[in-house]
């Protein structure tokens, strides 16, 4: 069975999936505080890189990466209701490239396997 | 199998193994995260030898155009020297000319090296060489001149732009290295709109990848804005003007943030004016320069307003006025 990295077309079709998601991010008030004084092209490549891993392609990511990349935040007051954000936009991305529920429900449960990591528990 | 020259050895590279693997297995480790060509921390650039076209997947055209790729991901198909970062040798130059632009910016002109060669909006390190005291700034030329040009503002305190004003005259020395910067137009895409946006002395780039842009063959249309706290600070503005009535593609809106509004400009925030006049900035290929915190806000703004991060190149310029 094909991942839904590859149905989506790959690189180049997380490379766009980035543009979309990371926007919704940044214009979402409750959450973009978070990415105040960021590299924003940095960012964008670590947001490629999970996207990438939470549609089954190509990674090397650990839970490690993801509680260190994030404990400066737990600091700054990240809880799961910030993490229900980035999940509903991860959704909103993917429906919005037409992929289909099934596999939305695949990769929210990859991403949402993340969680504890990420809030550092 | 080919060979890997890095920092002054060689490394053979087996038969399907990348670069980073390569140097892995050689004790020598390169900075690496993600081993899949997604997180660019392995950027390195090939200074002799052609990156494969699948090890530049992702990257910005500005960085393809210099030979960067990504070790995670470069099978090379032939020999390569690989670095962190590029080398280059110094220049000792005459200045040709030196004239001001508004009371605070000077134009300097510098005999332009037979053997240097830059893209237009990079740009060089300038030496005093007294001291080596050493700042950046833009270049405004084109390739095609016969000099460098700069565009020198007058930093309070600052070391550099108050020798340059005070002290510096036409027939002097200075040395230069560069060039360096991935702000730059990239030939391609001739019919995508484009968006040039600048504060202060951050039009040298500007000035320079619109001439490249017009030479170019551009056909899509393209927006400078110019932006200063008021009308005294904004200059090149009669050139500017001549270049748009000859060129229909073009429209340059100077930008001011307070006082007199300067005919077919534009009064407040630059950060908001761009998307305010030009609405939806889908499909835009944009250049920032100048001021960080500026900069800053146009690219996540530009963004915002729908420009792909792939288009958006930038340039912060750091003032140094009490280091050095």
């Amino acid at each position: 069975m094909s991942t839904v990295y590859e149905q989506l077309g790959g690189e180049a079709a997380i490379e766009a999936a980035v543009d979309v998601f990371y926007r919704k991010v940044l214009a979402d008030h409750y959450v973009n505080r978070f990415f105040e004084g960021v590299d924003m092209e940095k960012q964008a490549a670590k947001q490629k890189g999970f996207l990438t891993m939470v549609t089954g392609g190509p990674n090397n990511y650990t839970g490690k990466d993801m509680r260190e990349g994030h404990k400066h935040l737990v600091k700054m007051g990240l809880n799961d209701a910030h993490v229900d954000h980035i999940l509903c936009h991860l959704r909103s991305t993917l429906a919005e490239l037409g992929v289909a529920q099934d596999l939305i429900d695949t990769v929210i449960s990859v991403a949402e396997s993340t969680r504890d990591d990420v809030l550092d528990r | 199998m080919p060979t890997i020259h890095f920092e002054g050895d060689d490394y053979l590279c087996n038969e399907d193994e990348t670069i980073l693997e390569c140097m892995t297995r050689h004790g020598v480790l390169l900075p690496s995260s993600c081993q899949s060509g997604a997180c660019q921390t392995c950027l390195i650039r090939a200074q002799e030898g052609t990156p494969p076209p699948e090890s530049q997947a992702g990257l910005k055209d500005t960085l393809k155009a210099q030979n960067y790729f990504l070790a995670c991901i470069c099978k090379p198909t032939e020999d390569m020297s690989i670095g962190l970062s590029s080398i280059s040798p110094r220049h000792s130059v005459k200045i040709t000319e030196k004239t001001p632009l508004n009371e605070s910016v000077v134009r300097l002109r510098l005999a332009k090296p037979d053997d240097f060669s830059y893209k237009a909006g990079q740009f060089i390190n300038l030496m005093r060489p007294a001291d080596d005291l050493t700042r950046s700034y833009s270049l405004a030329s084109n390739p095609d001149d016969d000099f460098l040009e700069l565009h020198i503002k007058r930093v309070p305190d600052g070391k550099m732009s108050n020798w340059v004003f005070d002290e510096l005259n036409v027939d002097d020395e200075v040395v230069f290295f560069g060039p360096a910067g991935d702000c730059f137009y990239v030939a391609g895409k001739p019919e995508q709109p484009l968006l040039l946006v600048g504060t202060g002395t951050g039009l040298a780039p500007l000035f320079g990848i619109l001439r490249d842009v017009l030479t170019q063959g551009h056909t899509g249309p393209v927006h400078l804005f110019h932006a200063s706290l008021a009308v005294p600070g904004l200059y090149l503005e009669q050139e500017l003007r001549d270049i748009a009535a000859k060129d229909e593609h073009f429209t340059y809106i100077p930008c001011v943030l307070h006082g007199d509004i300067p005919e077919g400009g534009q009064q407040g925030n630059i950060a908001d004016i761009p998307a305010q006049m030009l609405g939806s900035l889908s499909g835009y290929r944009v250049f920032l320069c100048g001021d960080p915190p500026i900069v800053n806000a146009l690219r996540q703004k530009s963004f915002l307003a729908g420009a792909s991060m792939q288009d958006i190149f930038s340039d912060p310029f750091v003032f140094a006025p009490h280091e050095g």
